[in-house]
């Protein structure tokens, strides 16, 4: 058993790259590959995971592999693969002025919609009904509007889930097993922006199933009898079931993986991690081992949300960038993008790019020829228009707290100079140019739950409310695959919410474990 | 030809809303949204001056009130413009001819296109207020001395109240009272004249011209300066947002942020009060723009302005004032919305002579 349960694969498409990893039980790399990601994102992915199996002496002794991937972005941003969906709001009377869906685009809404009602429910911000359920009504849309999927969004659910639980057995009892999303699973405050990621999530069933399928064929044909998992937004995995049910939530899993492997390989809990690709530097924040988490609005494929996602700055500056396009405030820089490797001029091209200069700023030993002489006081200038670049960047996301170190990870980290004002020093752990892949693979399963309650009288009332959210999110983390033995909580907010009448808060507690069964 | 605010103003209206809205008024996101849509049911919405309205025609002076975590998750209902008219037209014997915008600032300055659209009505061009302010008696009308009576609100469920006050406080905390009973949120008319009454108690032109601040900017090569520009508004200071203190008392979200010059402006400092607005302005212990003239952070490179709410560490600002209406700087209207109005023992100092 000890061997068999030794390894573990992690995958992370990108936009550029698919990387793929092995570790082994003790969290070390074994084994390391990049491929290009191709355009129906399955073929990079497999060969990629062919490549890493390749480089390992046997492939059996992976137990699990964990994934990363851009499916669902892309199936939103392409408008391909997505489900019909029978949007159902509770509401009415109120929120009529602005129906389900008013602000899509045209393109995406044909593609999803196959109806929208807004029936009588909802609750108001003190818990009384807006109006109560109305059954019938609900009945009579489900059997008028054919779908493979239906959303619910009730008004307050997130203080409230009852009305969106009841819904939830009515499609059962009049559909059967049509999935059903409901908005206060997925998304927090703010009707319209939860309703948007509640009817993605409804759309993206259909994807799910495809990319699991795909998967599970792919680990079968090559005899992995293996558990998979998918990444999250948040730097945690879920069960290849319960991303089955939020498929919405894989989206933004990238830039978590990639903190999350930047705190694992460099073994800092609290850090700057600046992730260097070919076109952009993304910049996030590590605090306790997690991604620091934005709570703006998130558009994705031209609709807003507002699921929670890793608060990353993402500046055009990467390997590829064309160094006579840096410095102008109005204009973001072009890059060369993959291109890179025939194009740069150590490369034997004939466009500057970053990688040059940071080659003949003797920051890295890239390319196959010398940086030209005559341009050399281009290039010289340009890693100092990035510097300054990098360092005003630093300087926002660190929230001016100086003391932080800097984690430099990505294919093209080498750009970053060793000294960077505001950062205590930077730090350059081994794989870092894997380290989204490395992140997916080291990664703990997750839940979350986040829910509004009248303020406490007193510190009883107020334990008992923190206590049962805290039950809550613990259990949607098992949900999620881990072990219930070694759940803990990793973050917990409380938010007052002003300019009510009755005081309430907003509570919002992540708790995080081990994978089951994990050594 | 009569002007008309098409699907295509909206965005310019809402962006220039935004920037009178001096910090706060509300989100108008979600007001464009339903303003587009709105207008894409029931018809584009004529705009109209004072002067071609009948003296004799009513004027329906509309406004959201309430607590915006409320009105973001428990959106309006489409109705209530409808139940507030019909309820003036018991009242008063004859419809209204007008719908008008009690506060241009924010998402009420973008929130009339839906109504005006839905009542088949024209929007008039003229606000109360020329920008934004938390409270109801805070409007030109009060300034000119009229009195708020009747006021009428309908809230989401179909609750139709009718207000007699006997001022703009009392309409005040009446309404605050039938707001929270209603859920937080609720639409409301207060004003109701005629177009010959509201002649010596409208700002004017602040619809138009909230159109012209968002055209102005949008895709303009430099949209900074088009913005000072547009508004003929001192430029306070380019910088970093360095430090944000929030406070939440009495149900105003209160703070100070401070901006740190940068470029030319490096080793400047200016701090900004806000209460839900920005309020004043100060540099070096002196006051550089303060209520009820306008005070607006905006992005340094695109010009968008930044509600107090969405104020983070590290933005890159630009604070801008330019002066309210003249209005605003008789007696009896810094009395209603001067500084002494929000607590501030300070005179009210034109910002044209006091601004860099």
């Amino acid at each position: 058993m000890s061997e068999r349960a030794a390894l573990r694969v992690g995958i992370d498409v990108g936009g550029t790259n698919t990387d793929a990893v092995v570790l082994d039980a003790a969290g070390r790399v074994v084994a390391k590959v990049k491929r290009p990601t191709t355009p129906d994102v399955t073929g990079g992915l497999c060969a990629a995971l062919d490549a890493v199996l390749a480089a390992i002496p046997d492939p059996r002794q992976v137990t699990r592999v964990m994934l990363g991937t851009t499916h669902a972005t892309n199936a939103i941003l392409e408008r391909r693969s997505l489900g019909r969906v029978a949007v159902l709001r509770l509401g009415a009377p109120a929120t009529t002025s602005v129906p389900p869906l008013s602000d899509w685009p045209e393109d995406l809404r044909a593609a999803v919609v196959a109806g929208t009602a807004i029936v009588r429910g909802g609750r108001f911000v003190d818990g009384r009904e807006i109006a109560p359920l109305d059954e019938d009504a609900i009945r009579r849309f489900l059997a008028e509007t054919p779908a493979d999927a239906v959303a619910v969004t009730g008004v307050f659910s997130p203080a409230g889930a009852d009305q969106e639980l009841r819904v939830r057995e009515i499609v059962r009892e009049e559909l059967g097993d049509v999935p059903v999303s409901l908005s206060h699973e997925i998304g927090t405050l703010g009707l319209l922006e939860r309703e948007n990621a509640t009817v993605l999530n409804a759309a993206l069933y259909g994807v799910a199933r495809e990319v699991t399928a795909a998967l599970e064929a792919a680990l079968a044909a090559r005899g992995l009898a293996v558990e998979t998992f998918f990444a999250q937004n948040d730097g945690t995995l879920m069960s290849v079931e319960y991303a089955a049910r939020y498929p919405v939530l894989t989206i933004g899993s990238g830039p978590a993986n990639s903190l999350r492997g930047a705190a694992h390989l460099s073994g800092v809990a609290d850090a700057i991690v600046a992730d260097v690709g070919g076109t952009s530097t993304d910049l996030g924040v590590l605090v306790a081992g997690f991604p620091r988490e934005s709570s703006a609005a998130v558009e994705i494929g031209g609709v807003t949300t507002n699921f929670r996602m890793p608060d990353i700055l993402s500046i055009a500056l990467g390997g590829g960038t064309i160094i006579d396009t840096l410095g102008d405030p109005r204009e973001a820089p072009r890059s060369v993008g993959y291109r890179v490797a025939t194009e740069a001029l150590v490369f034997g091209g004939s466009t500057p790019t970053m990688t040059d200069a940071a080659v003949a700023a003797g920051r890295g030993s890239v390319g196959t020829r010398p940086v030209p002489a005559e341009a050399r006081d281009r290039l010289t200038a340009a890693v100092r228009v990035a510097d300054e670049l990098i360092a005003d960047a630093v300087d926002r996301v660190s929230l001016g707290k100086a003391d932080l170190p800097l984690v430099a990870v990505g294919g093209a980290a080498f750009l970053l100079p060793d000294r960077i004002p505001g950062v205590r020093e930077v730090l350059r752990p081994a794989h870092s140019e894997v380290a989204n892949a490395v992140g997916a693979a080291i990664a703990l399963a997750g839940g979350r739950f986040e829910t509004i309650v009248p303020a406490a009288r007193d510190a009883a009332e107020r334990a008992a409310s923190l206590e049962s959210a805290k039950e809550e999110a613990a259990a949607r983390a098992v949900a999620a695959g881990a072990d219930p033995a070694s759940v803990r909580i990793v973050e917990l907010s409380e938010i007052p919410l002003s300019y009510l009448p009755e005081p309430a808060v907003r509570l919002h507690v992540k708790a995080a474990g081990p994978l089951a069964g994990m050594p | 030809m009569m002007a008309r605010i098409t699907m295509d103003d909206v965005g310019a209206l809402a962006r220039g809303c935004a920037v009178l809205g001096t910090g706060g008024g509300g989100d108008v996101r979600t007001a464009a949204i339903a303003a587009r849509r709105t207008i894409s049911a029931y018809g584009e919405v004529p705009l109209v001056s004072l002067e071609e309205l009948d003296p004799d025609a009513l004027v329906l002076p509309l406004s959201g009130i309430g607590a915006p975590t409320v009105s973001h998750e428990m959106i309006a209902a489409a109705e209530e413009p409808v139940r507030i008219r019909d309820e003036v037209e018991r009242v008063f014997g004859r419809p209204p001819a007008a719908v008008m915008s009690s506060e241009i600032g924010g998402a009420n300055g973008v929130a009339p296109v839906a109504w005006a659209a839905r009542l088949g009505l024209p929007l008039l061009d003229a606000d109360a207020m020329g920008r934004a302010f938390p409270e109801v008696q805070m409007v030109s009308m009060n300034v000119a001395g009229i009195p708020p009576t009747p006021v009428v609100m309908a809230d989401a469920v179909g609750n139709v109240v009718t207000i007699r006050p006997v001022d703009g406080v009392w309409s005040e905390r009446i309404a605050r009272a039938v707001c929270v009973a209603a859920g937080s949120s609720a639409l409301m008319a207060d004003y109701i004249l005629t177009a010959g009454e509201l002649a010596r108690g409208v700002i004017r032109g602040t619809v138009r011209r909230a159109i012209g601040i968002g055209r102005a900017t949008q895709g303009a090569r430099d949209p900074l300066a088009a913005l000072i520009a547009e508004l003929g508004a001192a430029r306070l200071i380019t910088g970093k947002l360095t430090e944000l203190e929030r406070r939440t008392t009495g149900g105003f979200a209160r703070g100070t942020v401070v901006i740190e010059g940068t470029g030319e402006d490096r080793g400047r400092r200016l701090t900004v009060e806000i209460q839900n607005e920005n309020l004043v302005a100060i540099e070096n212990d002196r006051v550089r723009a303060i209520v009820p003239d306008l005070i607006t952070i905006v992005d340094t490179l695109t010009a968008s302005a930044i509600q107090t709410e969405n104020l983070r560490y590290g933005q890159r600002v630009t604070v801008i004032a330019w002066p309210c209406d003249p209005l605003w700087r008789t007696p009896e209207g810094l009395k209603i919305a001067g500084p002494r109005a929000f607590g501030y023992d300070l005179d009210h100092l034109p910002v044209e002579t006091i601004a860099p």
